[in-house]
């Protein structure tokens, strides 16, 4: 009977309804990016950092990972140390630098990386093998397009460019040995990682043996804090940071984006609790007489209240997936604007869809939907019975 | 007989700016359990007012009605709303019926009210409507009704809940000469099986049929007669 009564409602202006659910829609779909925006870089940070089982990141004094062009002097004695603990499981150093390699349209700039192959964790082949010989490459995609090589090429390729003498320094002819995907560098950018040996030669630093980045996997059951600790109180000259301080760092510089999405969000959970409570007053004051009427034939306040709420929450349940679908249409859609940022490593999502982030969504939107109807519903329903009937008669 | 409704110096005043107005000047009568009733009088001289005051829609400024020996006119609104559900049944001038539900399901509003589940209630309904004439019409809804049936729906409805008190405010007042005649005689034969009418009035034939009319002026009982 309630529910008869309250689909009667919604029915009676279909054109209103359906112009209401998608404005809630609307509402539930902005809602749901912001919830995901506020939660998603975070969470697909950490899985980004989490995804190649290291837990705990070594670098220069004072800097974070790659934030600075400094090294860690001599970090293969660090890295020898490291290996021969027990609670370490493997050590991958890394020295970051350019490679400038020439082609038909110029001089070609790459991000390189030297690393150890076969503990490497900053890309995944995605064609061909890894580097087995000093001069054996893994390139990206974008490095190849620009170069204008494949797989099994050589190319020559220099450590620094003189662009006043146009000729490179630190020249080496290297082979193309695998395609890769890298995953810590944005989706345009240029990559390409050689062994590390290869690339301190090409720098000049084949004695200092610099290292710009170690990442540790610690072996089962290592408690990483106290791993973490332990290190930088052992190695004087490096910042030890673990997963969740690099999460905890990277929430500091992110509280900017939580703050807007949780302005937004909340605006629009205001636009959709106005939008709501808009509709079910100008609905409840067309039937203020049937609502009397009611009232005088006994039935209860709350089971008018309890009709009018059923109507707002049938429209936003109704609005739900639609703003679900909305939102993760317009979520996709903003994603692939905010990843062409310079810098933004090609696997980091702005707007990550997680379960709970729609549950929380729709939740938020379904309290207010409900919050919304109960004022209306409960003012109709108080009053008074025979004024009201004696106005209706009279109108 | 024993009286059902007691009603003793009743005075309801409205504000209207900053005068009172008095729509009812200390209003005292019963009504036997049984009895038939009409008020009747000109327009604005209390008579909807009295009804509204005796179906618990409505508080009196001062003075008390009493329905089978209790107060009634100072309940808690969630009390009242149990008063008028159980005991009192209301038949209003237009009807009002729910649009959206059929006739059938509108008698069964108060009974769902009531907690009748289900099969009983839809048994309980369908018997409401057979009493009033209009089985044949249960699924239909109210606009597929003409007025003299929407009024039937409305009294089968105001009966779901076995009421010790039938109120009507103006019922024949919508109702062609033909239907109201019909409605005269539905109400005629609510009485003789045993339902306690008070109804307010215009219609002279609906007065006169009711075994008791009551005149009202300006907020006051200025006659009360016995018809026979």
């Amino acid at each position: 009977m309630l529910l008869t009564l309250a689909a009667a409602s919604l029915l009676r202006h279909r054109a209103r309804t359906i112009l209401a659910v998608l404005g809630v829609a609307v509402s539930a779909a902005m809602l749901l990016d912001m919830v995901m925006l506020s939660s998603g870089m975070r969470e697909s940070f950490r899985s980004l950092l989490l995804s190649q089982g290291f837990q705990l990141r070594i670098s220069p004094k004072g800097t974070m990972p790659f934030d600075t062009d400094a090294t860690i002097r001599d970090g293969d004695s660090i890295v020898t140390i490291l290996q021969g603990m027990n609670e370490v499981k493997s050590v991958s150093p890394v020295l970051g630098g350019q490679l400038h390699i020439p082609s038909a349209s110029g001089t070609i700039a790459s991000s390189a990386l030297g690393i150890i192959p076969s503990v490497e964790g900053d890309y995944e082949l995605v064609g061909g093998r890894q580097p087995s010989a000093p001069d054996e490459i893994v390139a990206n995609d974008a490095l190849l397009r620009a170069i204008g090589r494949s797989l099994n090429d050589t190319v020559h390729a220099g450590a620094g460019y003189d662009s006043q003498l146009r000729s490179l320094t630190g020249e080496r002819v290297l082979r193309i040995v695998g395609r890769a995907r890298f995953v810590y560098m944005a989706s345009e950018q240029k990559g390409v990682a050689l062994p590390i040996a290869t690339l301190r030669a090409m720098q000049g630093h084949a004695v200092d043996k610099p290292v710009s980045l170690m990442m540790v996997r610690l072996a089962p059951d290592q408690d990483i804090e106290v791993m973490r600790a332990r290190l930088e109180r052992q190695f004087r000259k490096v910042n030890v940071i673990s997963t969740a301080e690099a999460l905890k760092q990277v929430d500091e510089r992110l509280s900017y984006f939580r703050q807007l999405a949780a302005i937004l969000g909340a605006v629009s959970l205001v636009v959709g609790f106005l939008l709501v409570t808009t509709l079910v007053t100008v609905s409840v004051n067309e039937r203020i007489g049937e609502i009397a009427v009611m009232r005088a034939i006994g039935v209860r306040r709350w089971r008018v209240v309890a009709q009018i709420v059923t109507e707002a929450s049938a429209m936003m349940l109704a609005a739900s997936p639609l703003g679900l679908m909305l939102g993760l249409v317009t979520a996709r859609y903003l994603n692939s604007i905010l990843a062409r940022f310079p810098g933004v490593p090609e696997r980091i999502d702005f707007f990550l869809f997680q379960p709970r982030s729609a549950w929380t969504a729709l939740g938020l939107l379904a309290v207010s939907g409900v919050l919304a109807a109960v004022y209306p519903s409960w003012r109709s329903a108080s009053l008074p019975i025979a004024t009201t009937l004696r106005q209706e008669a009279v109108g | 007989m024993t009286a059902l409704v007691e009603v003793r110096d009743l005075v309801r005043q409205y504000p209207m700016g900053e005068e009172r107005v008095a729509a009812l000047r200390g209003v005292t009568f019963d009504v036997d359990a049984g009895e038939y009733a009409a008020i009747v009088g000109p327009s604005g001289c209390g008579k909807s007012t009295l009804l509204n005051l005796i179906g618990v829609i409505d508080r009196p400024t001062s003075g008390s009605v009493s329905i089978g020996g209790a107060r009634v006119d100072q309940l808690a609104d969630s009390r009242a709303t149990e008063f008028r559900l159980r005991r009192i049944g209301f038949v209003f001038q237009r009807f009002y019926l729910m649009q959206a539900l059929t006739a059938r399901e509108n008698v069964e509003l108060p009974l769902a009210e009531a907690g009748l589940k289900g099969p009983e209630r839809r048994e309980r309904a369908r018997a409401l409507l057979d009493y009033v004439g209009l089985a044949a019409r249960e699924k239909h809804r109210p606009s597929q009704l003409s007025g003299g049936e929407q009024q039937r729906v409305a009294i089968a409805r105001a009966l779901a809940n076995q009421p010790k008190l039938l109120l009507a405010d103006e019922p024949t007042g919508e109702l062609d000469a033909r239907t109201g005649t019909e409605m005269i005689a539905l109400f005629d034969r609510l009485n003789a099986d045993g339902t306690t009418i008070l109804v307010v009035t215009h219609d002279e034939d609906l007065a006169r049929a009711a075994r008791r009319v009551i005149h009202m002026r300006d907020g006051s009982i200025v006659g009360d007669e016995r018809n026979r």
